[in-house]
């Protein structure tokens, strides 16, 4: 799909704030809202645009603690990733799963109620998980910056 | 924190997958009015627990083939370290995460880049001269996969 300036104009103020009042992201894009809602639907079954989720704030749910487990797989067995995945996939309290090329090979983004109830999932779901060869966690203490925003 | 009930969680898990739902569709689906599916989301909006919306792209269709979590860790630790720290790294356009973390780093970034070539432009003029900058691993990304979590 092609897409020209007024889309990455648009794409730029949307992805910025998108819970602004579409008029606003229409006036900081220089165009009419109206041009605006044809751009978006147009970009969205081209694909550019994939999902408009809302975010959900564990914190606010009651699920206090958020980890980022990092693991290094057994990569000896072929399915090790496919397998690993799968399982993960099983965990109701892992929220995202994203695979990497560098030290680290997999990371499950974690929540849990309370320590008692992370460590519970940690020992019982987390390290019950196949073909794990190391793991190591970074606990998260604030979110500073959480934007889709790019650069365009 | 506030309470929810079955259809409180049913419309955050449809609301987690199309964060633009109209109160009125929202109504249709669980057969609810929509003055009343409103009111329900009105009231977990009010709770913090709808923190916004998340518009997620292709990125490389939009012509940043690369993102790269960083792992950070500070060479001089303190609070005028963190704060001189999170502030310049924030402005940083091609950094759309920040979080605070306890672990192996102090911080985990997320960045993205048109390619590695532009990667290691942002990596050379504008994280590694970051004040009070110390070690830094990257891992590129490959697949990211977002999971409902624990709302069932």
């Amino acid at each position: 799909m092609q897409i020209d300036d007024s889309d990455r104009r648009i794409l730029r103020q949307v992805l910025a704030e998108p819970a602004a009042p579409r008029s606003d992201l229409a006036e900081r894009a220089g165009v009419t809202a109206a041009t605006l809602g044809r751009r978006l639907d147009r970009l969205r079954e081209g694909g550019i645009v994939r999902a408009v989720r809302a975010a959900i704030d564990w914190r606010a749910l009651g699920f206090e603690v958020e980890v980022s487990l990092r693991f290094t797989l057994d990569k000896t067995n072929p399915r090790a990733f496919d397998e690993f995945i799968d399982a993960a996939r099983e965990v109701p309290e892992v929220v995202a799963i994203e695979t990497f090329l560098g030290r680290v090979d997999v990371r499950l983004n974690v929540v849990a109620r309370d320590m008692a109830h992370y460590q519970e999932v940690y020992r019982a779901r987390i390290l019950a998980l196949p073909h794990i060869a190391e793991v190591d966690a970074l606990m998260l203490i604030a979110t500073i910056k959480d934007s889709e925003g790019l650069p365009l | 924190m506030i309470d929810l009930d079955d259809l409180d969680r049913a419309l955050l898990r449809a609301l987690s997958l199309e964060g633009d739902l109209s109160a009125g569709e929202l109504g249709r689906r669980f057969g609810l009015s929509q003055p009343a599916a409103w009111r329900r989301v009105r009231r977990m909006e009010d709770a913090g627990i709808l923190a916004g919306l998340r518009v997620e792209v292709d990125r490389a269709a939009l012509g940043f083939g690369v993102t790269v979590f960083l792992g950070v860790k500070l060479a001089t630790k303190g609070r005028v370290s963190l704060e001189d720290f999170e502030r310049a790294v924030q402005a940083i356009p091609e950094v759309q995460v920040v979080q605070h973390v306890l672990g192996l780093f102090d911080y985990r970034l997320r960045v993205v880049a048109r390619d590695i070539a532009d990667f290691e432009r942002v990596l050379r003029r504008r994280i590694m001269t970051l004040p009070g900058l110390g070690q830094v691993e990257a891992n590129v990304l490959l697949t990211e996969e977002r999971r409902p979590g624990p709302l069932g």
